[in-house]
């Protein structure tokens, strides 16, 4: 059997070529690959397409690829707390994609199930159906490009937009345990985009905090089926974007 | 007086039923959670894949790993649940969450809501906004009666672009309570002690009816 395992994660990104595809998986910064985001930035891929439910924090995750001017466009659903993207994006130099979240999740579910297309009630009556969401600007600050009108259907006299699914080059991934085939367990929240990630790419490359010798096959949430690069990472960050707590009483 | 954001988050917390499963949008609807009457039991969904979520943790047993939709630290109670996003939007879809507490820059007379983008600022995207206003069973929302520069928020038709068409099913303010009628159409079901009709119908642009006599808040 092939062995999956990788211990440099400069080796594990080593044939990322510019103007790849990357999913990234992550809700914010929770379950953000951070060894394989860094080693994508310090190799310098150029003109990413970033597949992401959000694009980092002006510092930290997938902000320090914007900040290295290394993305071209985004696809994602918010992307609010990042002041290099809101600049990056009014001067020209970003294209944004802005999906429903449920929607940009059953994209790459379907993706990584082999369906092409599916139809969905979110955004009905909005600017996701009639188009004209800003996607990019000229230096000048103009829309150039905007979002444009999607196809219906009626079902049992319910309206249903026509999306079509999301496929990448190359999926990053952060989960919390492996085995060497790369079956998937997660941590908590950390789950979010990075189990349906797996499936939707051809290229799957997966850093955990701990590579063990056997997983219960019940625990197992994601099979190792996808999974084509494993890595164990050290000294996890894992940044939190808002602290909140409350007094012992 | 009008209402303060506690007060109205109070106010919301009554629409809770035993055994509702209930997503809290980012803000003011957050605070609901502190009003959940404690003769019943309720279920609060995440949309970033969290079933049963429960308060804030301790100052020191925060986890990285376990957060809300707005990006903030939690807990979860017994009987959570941890799934994908995929999956928590599978059960928003396909109407599996009782009730929705959003947030909203406008609302309109036949129940649109707008709260996602302003035309000319800062693209910041819909996040779940849209898939919860069309998947959630009921919709209420909770917000100031008027803006900032004291124009009315309650509007014939919405001005912004919208998150969604006729699908708001009450709206709670600072001012009073609305809700939409099952044949279309406005009705303002309580008002704030001290605040008189004509005040509200000053700040709210489309038409309501009202009951002969009215609730107080």
């Amino acid at each position: 059997m092939k062995n999956k395992i990788y211990s440099s994660f400069a080796n594990a990104v080593k044939d990322i070529e510019n103007n790849s595809t990357i999913m990234v998986g992550g809700f914010g910064l929770c379950g953000n690959p951070e060894n394989l985001i860094n080693a994508i930035y310090v190799k310098g891929i150029k003109n990413i397409t970033l597949i992401s439910n959000n694009c980092g924090t002006t510092k930290y995750g997938l902000g320090i690829l914007l900040n290295n001017n290394q993305i071209r466009k985004i696809i994602a659903s918010y992307v609010g707390e990042n002041t290099t993207f809101e600049n990056q994006f009014l001067s020209g130099d970003l294209e944004v994609e802005l999906v429903p979240q449920g929607t940009l999740a059953e994209k790459i579910r379907s993706g990584g199930a082999g369906i092409p297309a599916f139809y969905t009630n979110a955004g009905v009556g909005t600017l996701v159906e009639d188009g004209g969401i800003p996607m990019k600007y000229n230096k000048n600050g103009q829309i150039i490009k905007s979002s444009i009108k999607k196809e219906y259907k009626i079902f049992s006299s319910i309206k249903y937009l026509m999306e079509t699914t999301l496929k990448a080059d190359v999926a990053l991934i952060k989960a919390y345990k492996s085995d060497s085939f790369g079956n998937l367990v997660f941590r908590k929240s950390s789950r979010n985009f990075n189990s349906i990630m797996c499936s939707a790419a051809k290229n799957t490359i997966v850093e955990v905090e701990h590579i063990v010798d056997n997983i219960d096959p019940d625990e197992i949430h994601v099979s190792g089926i996808y999974v084509d690069r494993i890595l164990e990472g050290k000294n996890y960050k894992k940044r939190i974007e808002r602290l909140t707590t409350r007094e012992k009483i | 007086m009008s209402l303060t954001r506690e007060e109205m988050a109070q106010r919301a917390a009554k629409e809770l039923k035993d055994g509702y499963i209930i997503n809290l949008g980012i803000g003011m609807p957050t605070m609901v959670a502190n009003y959940i009457p404690k003769n019943i039991n309720v279920m609060l969904q995440s949309e970033n894949g969290i079933l049963g979520m429960g308060p804030f943790p301790y100052s020191g047993e925060e986890d990285p790993d376990l957060i809300n939709a707005g990006k903030e630290t939690i807990t979860v109670l017994e009987r959570a649940s941890y799934f994908s996003s995929a999956e928590s939007f599978s059960m928003i879809r396909n109407k599996y969450i009782d009730l929705a507490i959003l947030g909203a820059m406008q609302v309109s007379g036949s129940a649109d809501i707008a709260n996602w983008l302003i035309p000319g600022k800062m693209v910041k995207g819909m996040g779940g906004g849209m898939d919860l206003v069309a998947g959630a069973k009921r919709i209420i929302v909770i917000m100031d009666h008027c803006t900032k520069s004291n124009k009315p928020k309650i509007l014939n038709k919405c001005t912004l672009p919208l998150t969604g068409r006729n699908c708001v099913d009450l709206i709670i303010t600072n001012l009073g309570v609305f809700k939409f009628k099952k044949e279309g159409g406005l009705h303002l079901i309580e008002i704030v002690e001290n605040i008189n009709i004509e005040y509200i119908k000053k700040y709210t642009e489309c038409e309501f009816t009202i009951d002969n006599e009215i609730k107080k808040i």
